[in-house]
C-alpha cells in the first residue's frame, strides 16, 4: 500500500495534477459532491423524504440572509416546506448514482462490443459498427428519450414506477455505449495482429481468453477518460430528462427534478427553489468535465 | 459528381430502413393497438375483423411494406392521446419548431463566427479573454437551465420579454408564421437563444482553433509578402480555408438543434414538434413517436446529404481527387 502511494507520488499523473491549479480545485469541488451525495442521512439538517416532520407553514421561505428567511433553512424551502438544501443532498445522490451506473453500463455494453468487432473482423464487425454509426447519427439525448418512450408504453404504469430509476440508466446507458466501442475496437484491430496475440494462438489459447485475458487489458487505457468525459454527459443527460419530466420517478426527485418543481413558482418569485439546484447540477458538472479535460491531456502521449 | 450523389444517397437508404423497421416493431410490439381502438365492450367478431382490417394477420414483411408505403404518404394512423390523424399534428407544429431551429443557427452562426474570428486573430486580448470564458461556462450550463435564468431575467425581473408561447402568429396557408406581428418576433428572442447558445460556443472555439492554424500556414505568410491587405488575408484567404469543418459541425449541429428543441420548446411551452413528442413519451402515445423519429432520421439523413455536396462546392481539391478516380 505504502508503495503504491509513492508509485503515485513520482508519477508523471501527479505531477501534472500539481502543476495545474485549476484540476486540484475541481477534483476537490468532485470530492465534496461525492462525499455529500453519499452521506447526505447524516449531513443534511433535515429529511426531505419525511412527511411527519414537513409543515406547510414552513413553504416558499426565502434562503436564510434575506429578510424573511431562517437560519434553520440555509437555502430557504420549496412549495411543500422541504428545506431546500437537504433536498438537494439527497437529489445529488441520485443524480450522481444515475449518472455513474449509465457511464459503467454504457462502458461495460461499449467495450464488449468494440472488443467482439474489432477482435472477430468480418461480418460481426461490419453489422455492430453500422449499428453504431446509425446510432451516432442521432443526438443521445433522443434516443434516451425514445427508449424511455418504449418502455413506458411496454410495461404497466405500476411496474413503470417502481423500475423507473432503472430505465434511466439503461436509456443514458444505450444512448452513448457507441462512444466507448469504437475506440475499444480500434485498439483491439492493433492489439489482435500484436506478437503477443499470435504466440498464446500457438500455444492453444482459446479465443475467449484472449480476448479477455491479454487484448482487453491492453486496450483499457482511454476507456478511464472516455468514462469521465462521459460522466458529466450522462449526468446533465439525466437533468435533461428529469427536467423533462419522464425520468426518474416524482418520489425520488433527482436535481433535475427538483429544478423542474422550482420552474413553476419562477414567476410567483421564489426564483431559489430553481436556482440553487441547478447551481448545483452545474458545479457538479463543471468540476467532472475539467477532471476529464485534464485527465485526456494527462494521459496523452503527444502533449507530454 | 453525379455518381456521387447517388452513391452517398443509395448509402443513406439502409440508415431510413433501420430506422422504420425501429418504428414499425413499435407500433406492432408495443402495446396492443387493437384493445385500444376497441375500448371496453366487443365480440370475439369484431376483434378478428379489426385484426383483418388493420392486415395485422398478415406476415411480417407484408405489414412492414404496408407500413414504409403508408409512411412514404405521410400516414401515420391516429394518435392514441388527441384521436387526430398524426400527419394532421405534426404539420400543425412543424412551422412553429421550423422558425425556431432556423432562428438559432442563424443566432449561433451570425454571432459564433465574428466572435472565433476576432479570438483567432487576437487570441491574447482581454475581449477573447472574456469571450472564452463566456464559451466555457455556455458549454457547461444544460439547455434548460439557460432557458430558465433567461426567463427570470428578461422575463420575470425585467419585463421584457414574453415567457412562453408563440405571440399571435399568421397563416399563410398551412404554415402559421411568428414573423409578420410584433409579438411573434418578441416570443421568438429567447427561446431562439437558449437553443442556440450551445451551438454559438462551439461554432466560435472551432473557428477559432481553425483561424489560429491557418494563420500560421506558408501560404498566408505568402499573401503577406506580396503586401496584400490585411483584410483580404483574414478574411479572403484565411476565413475562406476554415469554413470546410465549420460547414461539417453547422450542418451536423443543425440536427442537434431539432433534437435539443426538445428541452427548449419543453421550457418556453412553445408549440413545436418536440412539445408534441415529448408529451407522447410522457402518455406512451406510439404511432406519434414513430412518425416523429422518422421524420427526423429523414431530416437527419437530408442534411448529411447536403452537407456531403456543400463540401464538395467549397473544397475544390475533393473535387480533383474525386476526378482521379479515388
Amino acid at each position: 500500500m505504502a508503495n503504491a502511494f509513492a508509485q503515485l507520488r513520482d508519477s508523471d499523473i501527479w505531477w501534472s495534477f500539481k502543476r495545474s491549479p485549476v484540476t486540484v480545485i475541481s477534483a476537490i469541488v468532485a470530492l465534496i459532491c461525492i462525499v455529500t451525495a453519499v452521506a447526505a442521512p447524516f449531513i443534511a439538517p433535515h429529511n426531505p423524504f419525511d412527511v411527519a416532520t414537513l409543515n406547510l407553514l414552513d413553504a416558499f421561505k426565502p434562503p436564510a440572509w434575506i429578510d424573511e428567511g431562517e437560519a434553520d433553512y440555509l437555502l430557504g424551502t420549496d412549495d411543500q416546506g422541504r428545506d431546500l438544501l437537504s433536498a438537494i443532498l439527497y437529489g445529488a445522490r441520485i443524480s450522481l448514482f444515475v449518472g455513474i451506473s449509465a457511464t459503467v453500463f454504457a462502458a461495460l455494453v461499449g467495450v464488449s462490443v468494440g472488443l467482439l468487432a474489432g477482435f472477430l473482423g468480418g461480418t460481426v464487425d461490419a453489422l455492430l459498427m453500422r449499428i453504431a454509426d446509425i446510432q451516432l447519427t442521432f443526438p443521445s439525448i433522443l434516443v434516451a428519450l425514445l427508449v424511455d418512450g418504449i418502455v413506458r408504453a411496454a410495461v404497466p404504469r405500476e411496474v413503470h414506477d417502481q423500475i423507473a430509476l432503472f430505465v434511466v440508466v439503461v436509456a443514458i446507458g444505450i444512448s452513448e455505449w457507441p462512444k466507448f466501442a469504437r475506440p475499444v475496437r480500434g485498439s483491439t484491430m492493433v492489439e489482435r495482429n500484436k506478437e503477443y496475440v499470435l504466440a498464446a494462438r500457438v500455444i492453444g489459447v482459446s479465443s475467449f481468453r484472449i480476448m479477455t485475458g491479454h487484448v482487453l487489458p491492453n486496450v483499457l487505457g482511454p476507456v478511464l477518460v472516455i468514462a469521465t468525459l462521459n460522466l458529466g454527459l450522462a449526468i446533465l443527460a439525466e437533468a435533461t430528462l428529469s427536467f423533462l419530466g419522464v425520468g426518474v420517478p416524482p418520489t425520488q426527485p433527482s436535481l433535475g427534478t427538483l429544478i423542474r418543481v422550482g420552474n413553476d413558482f419562477l414567476f410567483s418569485g421564489e426564483w431559489w427553489i430553481t436556482i440553487f439546484p441547478g447551481v448545483s447540477l452545474v458545479i457538479m458538472v463543471l468540476s467532472v468535465n475539467l477532471l476529464g479535460d485534464w485527465l485526456r491531456d494527462a494521459l496523452n502521449p503527444k502533449l507530454r | 459528381m453525379f455518381a456521387f450523389i447517388i452513391s452517398r444517397i443509395l448509402q443513406s437508404v439502409p440508415v431510413l430502413l433501420v430506422v422504420a423497421l425501429i418504428s414499425f416493431a413499435m407500433f406492432a410490439y408495443v402495446g396492443d393497438p387493437v384493445s385500444i381502438m376497441l375500448g371496453q365492450d366487443f365480440t370475439e367478431a369484431q376483434r378478428t375483423a379489426l385484426v383483418a382490417d388493420l392486415g395485422l394477420d398478415q406476415p411480417f414483411f407484408i405489414q412492414f411494406a404496408k407500413f414504409v408505403g403508408n409512411a412514404v404518404q405521410g400516414e401515420f394512423g391516429l394518435s392514441y392521446r388527441l384521436s387526430r390523424p398524426v400527419a394532421e399534428l405534426i404539420a400543425e407544429r412543424a412551422p412553429a419548431t421550423l422558425e425556431l431551429a432556423c432562428c438559432a443557427a442563424g443566432v449561433a452562426l451570425l454571432v459564433g463566427v465574428p466572435m472565433g474570428v476576432y479570438t483567432g486573430l487576437y487570441p491574447r486580448s482581454l475581449l477573447s479573454r472574456a469571450f472564452l470564458t463566456f464559451s466555457l461556462i455556455g458549454v457547461s450550463l444544460p439547455t434548460f437551465l439557460i432557458g430558465i435564468l433567461l426567463i427570470l431575467v428578461f422575463a420575470v425581473w425585467l419585463g421584457w420579454l414574453p415567457s412562453f408561447g408563440r405571440g399571435d402568429t399568421v397563416m399563410f396557408g398551412w404554415w402559421s408564421t411568428g414573423f409578420a406581428t410584433m409579438s411573434g418576433i418578441k416570443a421568438l428572442i429567447l427561446p431562439a437563444i437558449t437553443l442556440g447558445l450551445f451551438q454559438l460556443t462551439l461554432i466560435m472555439r472551432l473557428v477559432r482553433s481553425e483561424m489560429m492554424e491557418v494563420l500560421r500556414a506558408d501560404y498566408i505568410k505568402f499573401a503577406r509578402a506580396r503586401g496584400l491587405s490585411n483584410r483580404a488575408i483574414n478574411f479572403g484567404h484565411a476565413l475562406k480555408n476554415t469554413m470546410v469543418p465549420v460547414i461539417t459541425v453547422v450542418g451536423l449541429q443543425l440536427g442537434a438543434i431539432i433534437a435539443f428543441a426538445i428541452v427548449t420548446e419543453t421550457v418556453f411551452q412553445w408549440p413545436g414538434m418536440g412539445l408534441l413528442f415529448i408529451q407522447s413519451v410522457g402518455s406512451a402515445d406510439i404511432p406519434v413517436m414513430a412518425a416523429y423519429l422518422l421524420l427526423i432520421a429523414c431530416l437527419f439523413v437530408t442534411i448529411n446529404l447536403i452537407v456531403d455536396l456543400l463540401y464538395y462546392a467549397v473544397d475544390p481539391r475533393l473535387r480533383v481527387s474525386r476526378g482521379r478516380g479515388h
